[in-house]
């Protein structure tokens, strides 16, 4: 396959950046667009020229570091993340359009590669249990009802990636926050923290320079892992109900 | 407790949620109440001036919708001041735009910000056409509102900018109907589509009532 990228490139955090434009040939359909972009940058790298920088670690799809907008869809056309989207997905000849996520909380610190430590921060407020670590206990010590596991498996899937936030015309991180809170909050090991977990992760959250959910619903559409837009008004209801008891205290 | 909510994003969502709540709730009820002008002049005169009855002997006159006002007013001001300040903060938040765009979300959703302000200028427009009589076209008579709305929807301004803002109306509340029960956390995926179910009936119902009066007064049937 022979394709023509739009890349952006910035030199650093403080620099203005702009689209630059490459040919690639000699693609296999069956690269991955991480492969692709290797391709490029091997090229790069024997004409001299720096490479273009971008998130990568684990390319099996879990581990939430690759982070494109691929011609305007955060991780690209196909619904998971970038390291697992294949160049079949495209045609022999087509243009396509790399960019990094853009949110302010979310900035750039080089070419594609942003500094999504205030997600770090967003968990450090609340997005743990206070339970004696250890020996794994006993698997079946404390009962969970299998909706409740459901549930909270469905939104433990969340890498943390950030597709949402960049997806987000708000740039919001709302769905990363509430897929976070929904997972521990419906789980007897985090029933202690309840109250507090969601209060300090949303202040976290609105802290950080996120923006406000006005349910678009495109970062629902843009995660790789189907965290569900229902999460949000989970989210919602589990603040509401710790706004209340924190004010009957 | 009112600082935690004021001072959060979801917080300021829930008062948006609320107040838009209280105005769609009278909506239905103006929207109810104009329809009448379908049985006379007597029938819709009378039931404007039962308005400032209402409550009596225990309210006084005009106390009733005095504090009807009192409750609009607040919501207003409570949903376009947090509406202000959550966009403030959306747009700090989402400074560069992505290079490759595409079309995003529903036209409702993505007019909501235009549609509350349009919505914003014509509640003005409205108060000093039919309730104070200020820019009122033609003679302005206190206590026959049938005349004034005749008025109003006989001019061609007054049917445009009347029909855009139903519209703008019916937008606004289509998403924010759904929206608001997400925010106060009732929506799930089994209510899901219950909820878009009632908002769409609910933008339709009000966008249709409203506009039924124009259309009366433009095609004859009232006169």
């Amino acid at each position: 396959m022979k394709l023509t990228l739009r890349v952006w490139r910035q030199k650093n955090a403080d620099a203005d950046g702009a689209m630059s434009t490459y040919e690639v040939d000699g693609i296999s359909p069956d690269m991955s667009f991480l492969e692709m972009l290797d391709t490029l940058n091997e090229e790069l790298i024997l004409s001299g020229e720096d490479p273009v920088a971008f998130d990568h670690d684990c390319r099996e799809g879990i581990c939430g570091a690759c982070s494109l907008v691929i011609n305007g869809d955060a991780h690209g056309p196909e619904r998971t993340t970038t390291c697992q989207l294949h160049m079949r997905s495209f045609a022999d000849g087509d243009t396509i359009d790399v960019e990094p996520w853009r949110a302010s909380a979310f900035p750039v610190v080089k070419d594609l590669v942003v500094d999504r430590s205030a997600f770090d921060r967003i968990i450090e407020a609340g997005g743990y249990i206070t339970a004696p670590t250890g020996s794994a206990p006993e698997a079946h010590a404390t009962p969970v009802p299998k909706p409740d596991a459901d549930f909270a498996f469905e939104h433990a899937e969340c890498i943390g990636c950030g597709a949402c936030v960049a997806a987000c015309p708000n740039g919001a991180a709302m769905l990363f926050t509430s897929a976070k809170i929904n997972h521990l909050n419906v789980l007897p090991q985090g029933a202690p923290e309840r109250e507090t977990r969601v209060l300090d992760m949303v202040a976290q959250m609105d802290e950080e320079g996120f923006g406000g959910c006005t349910l678009a619903g495109e970062c629902a559409t843009a995660c790789p892992k189907g965290i569900p837009l229902t999460s949000i008004t989970g989210m919602n209801k589990e603040w509401l109900r710790a706004t209340r008891k924190a004010g009957r205290r | 407790m009112a600082r935690t909510v004021w001072n959060s994003t979801v917080g300021k969502k829930t008062v948006m949620a609320v107040s838009g709540l209280v105005m769609l709730l009278y909506l239905v009820a103006h929207m109810i109440g104009n329809l009448k002008i379908f049985f006379g002049a007597g029938e819709f005169n009378h039931y404007a001036h039962w308005l400032r009855t209402v409550g009596e002997p225990f309210m006084h006159y005009e106390w009733t919708l005095w504090l009807i006002r009192v409750v609009l007013v607040v919501a207003v001001i409570a949903h376009a001041v947090s509406a202000y300040q959550l966009s403030r903060r959306d747009i700090k938040a989402r400074p560069s735009k992505y290079v490759h765009r595409k079309p995003r979300a529903s036209y409702a959703t993505r007019t909501m910000r235009w549609g509350g302000i349009i919505l914003a200028l014509f509640i003005v427009w409205h108060l000093l056409d039919l309730t104070t009589g200020t820019v009122h076209s033609g003679g302005f008579e206190t206590g026959k509102p049938y005349q004034n709305v005749v008025d109003t929807f006989s001019t061609w301004y007054g049917n445009t900018i009347y029909v855009v803002a139903m519209i703008a109306v019916g937008l606004h509340i289509r998403h924010g109907f759904w929206s608001a029960a997400q925010t106060l956390g009732v929506g799930s995926r089994t209510r899901d589509r219950a909820l878009k179910t009632t908002a769409n009936a609910l933008a339709l119902l009000l966008t249709a009532g409203f506009l039924a009066v124009p259309v009366g007064v433009m095609t004859g049937v009232v006169s």
